[in-house]
C-alpha cells in the first residue's frame, strides 16, 4: 500500500494504480476524455492534468491517467495551475469542434463561456481525435480495422489507405464509444453500412423472430474466435 | 590497404595491439596521401568527381605507388568545399575543383610547391595559410570528435585501429569493472548531446539498475533539425568511434543488444555504419565473446523514415518495434521499460562518440574542458547568413561571438547581426545583446533557447523576427505527431496568429494571446516537441517585441520581408538604369523610362518576389 494525499486527502491505496484510478475510486472528479477502463490509458487529450508536488517542493503537471501513484505524492487536481491549463484545452477543442454538444457541455462545466480565437479560426470538426475507436477496435475487438493515419493537423482516424476497411466485422463497437457520435452507420434491411469506413454487411436473420440482429461477419468472428459449434447464431440472443 | 585475413577474429587484448602494431608498422608515415573530404556538404561540390580525377590522375602518371588517395568523412569547412589535405606536409587546399588536379599533381606531389590560389586567404587580411589549424575557422576549435575525420576512411577499420581506435574498449573490458567506467564517465561530467543534457552516467546507472533482460542500448542518429548535420558528419566520417562508444556502453549497462536509429535520407550514413558493423564483427570486436573477454554485444541499424519526432525517445523506440512514431509519457522511465518494455539506454551519437575519449583519457582530462556545467566540447552546425557555414566543434563555454564572428568569419556581405537561433526548430532566438554569454546546456536554457542537438542558425538585418517565428512554427506543425491536443491544436492556433500578424491582421491582443498558448503548451504536452515549441514565439517576443509591436500597430515589417507590408521602389540617384532587375522580373512589372535612365517599377504589377533587390548591388531596389 500508498499513501497519497489528494486534494489536502489522505489516501492510502494500492501500488501500481494511477492517481486517476484512485481519485476515482474515492469519488475525487477529474475530468476526461480520451480515457476508457476498458482501455489503455493514453494521455492525448491532457484535459486529466494535475499538479503533483515532489518531496523537493518542485511542481508539476502530469496526466492522472498515465502517473503511477508512489509514496508521499501530494496530488493537487484542481489548483490554479491546472485550472488555467484545462481551460485553454477546452477552448482548443471548442475551437476545433464548435459544433459539438458534448464539448460546448464540458466548456460550460470549467466555466469556458466563449473561445478567444478569432471566429474565422473556428472549426466544426465532429472528430476530436482522442483515439476511441481506434483503440476499442485494436484493444478490444482486436480487428485494427482503423488506424489514425498522418501527422499532426493533418492527423485523421481513416481506414487502411484511406480506402475500404477490409478487416472491419461491423460491430460498430467504433461508434458506440465515439463521445461525439461522429462515425456514421445504419441498418437499412438485411446491410448494415458504416460510412467513415465505406464498409457495408450483411446482416444475419434470427431462424425464430426473424429479425436481423448482427453482422455475419461479426458472428462469423466471434463463433470462430470462441471456438463455437457452426450453428450457434443461426437465432438471435433474444430468442435463444 | 587491408593487410588482416579477415577470416581471424581478434581473440584477446595482445592480439589487438600486435595487429595495431602491424598496420601502423605496414604505413609509411613520409608517403604521401591526398585525403579529400567527401562529407555531405563536399558532395555538393563534386568531390567524388574530384576523387575520381585524382585517381585517374595517378594512374595515369604511374604514382601508384608513391601517392595514396583517401576519402574521409566531413572536415567541417563545407563553405569552402571541396577540401583536401596533402600528407605529411599537410597542405590544406580549399575550393578545390576537378580541373586543379592535373596542376596540383604536377606542383605540389612532384614539384613540392604550394599552389597559393588553393589556399585559404583570410578575406579581409589576404593573409594566406599553408595549414588548416592555422585558419581561422580552425584557430579556437577543439576538434575532439571530429578531429579524425581529417585523416581515416571511414569505411576502413584498419584507419581507426591506426590511430588508436578500440584501445578504449580494450581498456573497458580488461582493465575496467563496469562500476568503474560508470565512475568515470559520471565523474567527467558527460552530458546527453541529443538535446536535453541529462547526466549520461544517470541514464546508465538507471538502466544497468533496472531488472529485465535483454538490456538495449540505441544510438539516437535521427537528426532532424533543418540545417544541423552533426550526427551526420559523425556517422559518415568516423562510425568507428560511435561504435565504441556504444559496445562500452553496453558492457558498463549489461546490455546484449544495440541499435542504431539512423533516418534513411542519410544513405551515406547508413552504408558506413553498416559497414562498419560487419568490418567489427569480422574483427572480433562486435559479436560473441568480444576480444575474448566473455561479453557479447551485437548491433543492428535500424532505418526511420523521416519524422522529426522520431528524434524523441519513446517515439523512437516505437519506430525502432515497427509502430507508429509516437511518443508516451516518461513517467515509467525507458531505462526500465523501453524497447519491448526492456531496460534500455538511449544516447544520441555524438554522446556515445565521448564515451571513447572519457575511457582513454580519463575523467579528469576530460572534465577540464568545458565550463562547471557543462564539461567536454560541443558540435554546432553554424548555418545561415554567417560567412564560414560549416561544422564547428568547440569547448562548452565558448562564447556565441567567438563561434560567430572568429569561428564563423562574420555576417555575410557586411550586413549587420541580428540574432542567432540554437538548438534545432525549437530553440530560441538570441539577441546581439547576449552574443558574449558562453554557450553552455544552462546558459542557453537561461536566456530561453536551449542547446538542442546543437543547431545554429544566424539571421542578420535582413531577416524578420515574426517571419522567423512562423517558418520554424510551420516547420513544427507538420512535424508534430498529432496525437496530444496541445501541440496538435495549440501550434496550429500559434502558427495562425503569427501568419495573421505578418499579414497585417495583428490584433493588439495577439501578442498575449502567444503567450498564453505558449504557458498551455509548456505545461501540458505529451512530450519535448510540444513543450519546446513555443520557445522561437517567447523569445522573438522577449528580445523583439518591437517588430512585432511594428507589424500590429505600425502595419509594417522592419526588416522588408512580410510580403503584405512592404513596397518595392526604385532609388533614382542609385540607379544607374543597367536593366538587370527588368530582366530578373518575372511579372514585367519593370520598364526602361529611357536608355540608361532610371527605371520605374509598376506596383500593380508587383508580386513582391524581391528578384530585382537580390540581383541590384547597387542599392537601387528600396524596400518600405
Amino acid at each position: 500500500m500508498v499513501t497519497l494525499t489528494i486534494d489536502g486527502r489522505e489516501i492510502k491505496a494500492k501500488e501500481g494504480l494511477t492517481i486517476l484510478e484512485v481519485a476515482q475510486e474515492h469519488g475525487i472528479d477529474i475530468p476526461t476524455l480520451c480515457h476508457n477502463e476498458a482501455l489503455e490509458p493514453y494521455g492525448a487529450c491532457r484535459l486529466c492534468l494535475v499538479e503533483i508536488t515532489a518531496r523537493n517542493g518542485r511542481s508539476r503537471l502530469v496526466t492522472s491517467c498515465l502517473y503511477p501513484i508512489e509514496e508521499g505524492l501530494v496530488v493537487n487536481t484542481a489548483s490554479e495551475r491546472v485550472i488555467a491549463n484545462r481551460k485553454m484545452l477546452v477552448e482548443l477543442l471548442l475551437a476545433r469542434c464548435s459544433g459539438e454538444k458534448v464539448i460546448q457541455d464540458l466548456a460550460r462545466q470549467m466555466g469556458v463561456e466563449t473561445v478567444s480565437f478569432r471566429p474565422e479560426y473556428v472549426e466544426r470538426n465532429n472528430c476530436i481525435l482522442c483515439a476511441l475507436c481506434v483503440r476499442t477496435c485494436q484493444e478490444v475487438v482486436g480487428v485494427s480495422a482503423i488506424s489514425l493515419a498522418n501527422r499532426g493537423v493533418h492527423r485523421e482516424v481513416a481506414p487502411p489507405f484511406l480506402e475500404t476497411a477490409t478487416a472491419c466485422i461491423g460491430c460498430g463497437s467504433c461508434v458506440y464509444i465515439c463521445p461525439t457520435q461522429c462515425i456514421k452507420m445504419e441498418d437499412v434491411g438485411d446491410t448494415r453500412i458504416i460510412h467513415n469506413w465505406k464498409v457495408q454487411f450483411k446482416l444475419k436473420k434470427c431462424k425464430v423472430c426473424g429479425n436481423y440482429f448482427a453482422p455475419e461477419a461479426q458472428l462469423e468472428y466471434i463463433r470462430a474466435k470462441l471456438n463455437l459449434p457452426q450453428d450457434f447464431f443461426n437465432t438471435c440472443p433474444n430468442c435463444k | 590497404m587491408q593487410v588482416k585475413e579477415t577470416s581471424t577474429r581478434i581473440a584477446s587484448r595482445q592480439e589487438l595491439e600486435d595487429f595495431r602494431r602491424l598496420i601502423v608498422a605496414r604505413r609509411d608515415p613520409g608517403r604521401t596521401c591526398i585525403a579529400i573530404c567527401t562529407g555531405t556538404g563536399c558532395h555538393a561540390y563534386d568531390c567524388l568527381g574530384l576523387v575520381a580525377a585524382f585517381r585517374e590522375e595517378i594512374q595515369r602518371r604511374q604514382l601508384q605507388d608513391r601517392v595514396d588517395i583517401t576519402a574521409t568523412g566531413c572536415r567541417g569547412f563545407c563553405e569552402r568545399g571541396a577540401l583536401l589535405t596533402i600528407y605529411p606536409q599537410r597542405i590544406f587546399y580549399q575550393q578545390v575543383k576537378p580541373e586543379d588536379v592535373s596542376e596540383i599533381i604536377s606542383q605540389t606531389i612532384i614539384g613540392g610547391n604550394v599552389i597559393d590560389r588553393l589556399l585559404y586567404s583570410d578575406p579581409n587580411t589576404k593573409e594566406l595559410f599553408v595549414h588548416q589549424e592555422d585558419v581561422p575557422f580552425y584557430r579556437k576549435q577543439q576538434r575532439l570528435l571530429l578531429g579524425n575525420n581529417n585523416r581515416i576512411d571511414p569505411t576502413s577499420i584498419e584507419d581507426y585501429l591506426a590511430v588508436g581506435g578500440y584501445t578504449a574498449l580494450s581498456k573497458s573490458l580488461f582493465e575496467l569493472s563496469p562500476k568503474q567506467i560508470m565512475d568515470e564517465v559520471k565523474r567527467s561530467g558527460l552530458r546527453g548531446r541529443g538535446g536535453g543534457g541529462f547526466p549520461t552516467a544517470v541514464k546508465w546507472e538507471s538502466a544497468r539498475r533496472a531488472e529485465g533482460s535483454p538490456k538495449y542500448v540505441i544510438g539516437n542518429c535521427d537528426e532532424g533539425d533543418p540545417g544541423a548535420y552533426m550526427d551526420r558528419s559523425l556517422m559518415e566520417g568516423n562510425p568507428h568511434s560511435v561504435l565504441e562508444g556504444m559496445i562500452i556502453g553496453a558492457y558498463t549497462i549489461g546490455a546484449s543488444i544495440g541499435y542504431v536509429y539512423v533516418r534513411h535520407e542519410y544513405p551515406l550514413a547508413v552504408t558506413n555504419v553498416t559497414m562498419a558493423i560487419k568490418q567489427a564483427e569480422e574483427y572480433g570486436l562486435l559479436g560473441e565473446n568480444i576480444l575474448g573477454s566473455g561479453f557479447d554485444f551485437r548491433v543492428k541499424v535500424s532505418r526511420g523514415g523521416g519524422a522529426f519526432v522520431c528524434g524523441e525517445s519513446t517515439a523512437l523506440m516505437a519506430s525502432l518495434e515497427g509502430k507508429v512514431g509516437e511518443p508516451r509519457a516518461k513517467y515509467v522511465h525507458t531505462a526500465e521499460k523501453g524497447l519491448y518494455g526492456k531496460p534500455s539506454n538511449l544516447n544520441n551519437v555524438e554522446t556515445w562518440a565521448n564515451v571513447p575519449l572519457i575511457v582513454l583519457n580519463g575523467a579528469d582530462w576530460y572534465n577540464k574542458i568545458g565550463t562547471k556545467g557543462s564539461k567536454g566540447t560541443k558540435i554546432f552546425s553554424l548555418v545561415g547568413k554567417v560567412n564560414n557555414t560549416g561544422l564547428v566543434e568547440v569547448p562548452m563555454g565558448t562564447t556565441l561571438r567567438e563561434i560567430i564572428h572568429d569561428i564563423g568569419g562574420g555576417i555575410r556581405e557586411g550586413k549587420k547581426f541580428k540574432s542567432v537561433q540554437t538548438g534545432g526548430p525549437s530553440g530560441g532566438f538570441i539577441p546581439e545583446s547576449l552574443l558574449d554569454m558562453p554557450v553552455d546546456f544552462d546558459e542557453l536554457t537561461k536566456v530561453g533557447s536551449m542547446m538542442g542537438s546543437g543547431g545554429m542558425i544566424v539571421m542578420d538585418e535582413d531577416n524578420c523576427m515574426v517571419d522567423m517565428a512562423k517558418y520554424f512554427l510551420t516547420f513544427l506543425e507538420e512535424e508534430s505527431c498529432g496525437k496530444c491536443l496541445p501541440c496538435r491544436e495549440g501550434i496550429k492556433r500559434m502558427l495562425q496568429i503569427l501568419t495573421d500578424i505578418t499579414r497585417g491582421k495583428g490584433r493588439e491582443e495577439d501578442i498575449a494571446q502567444l503567450e498564453r498558448l505558449s504557458d498551455n503548451l509548456i505545461d501540458s504536452s505529451l512530450c519535448a516537441l510540444g513543450g519546446t515549441a513555443p520557445n522561437p514565439i517567447l523569445t522573438t517576443i522577449r528580445y523583439f517585441r518591437d517588430e512585432y509591436v511594428a507589424h500590429i500597430k505600425d502595419r509594417r515589417c522592419p526588416a522588408g520581408v512580410c510580403k503584405d507590408l512592404i513596397t518595392y521602389f526604385i532609388v533614382d540617384d542609385k540607379c544607374p538604369g543597367c536593366g538587370l532587375c527588368i530582366k530578373s522580373c518575372p511579372k514585367e512589372a519593370i520598364t526602361f523610362v529611357a536608355k540608361k535612365k532610371p527605371v520605374i517599377l509598376d506596383q500593380s504589377l508587383c508580386i513582391k518576389c524581391g528578384a530585382c533587390r537580390d540581383i541590384c548591388k547597387l542599392g537601387a531596389i528600396g524596400v518600405k
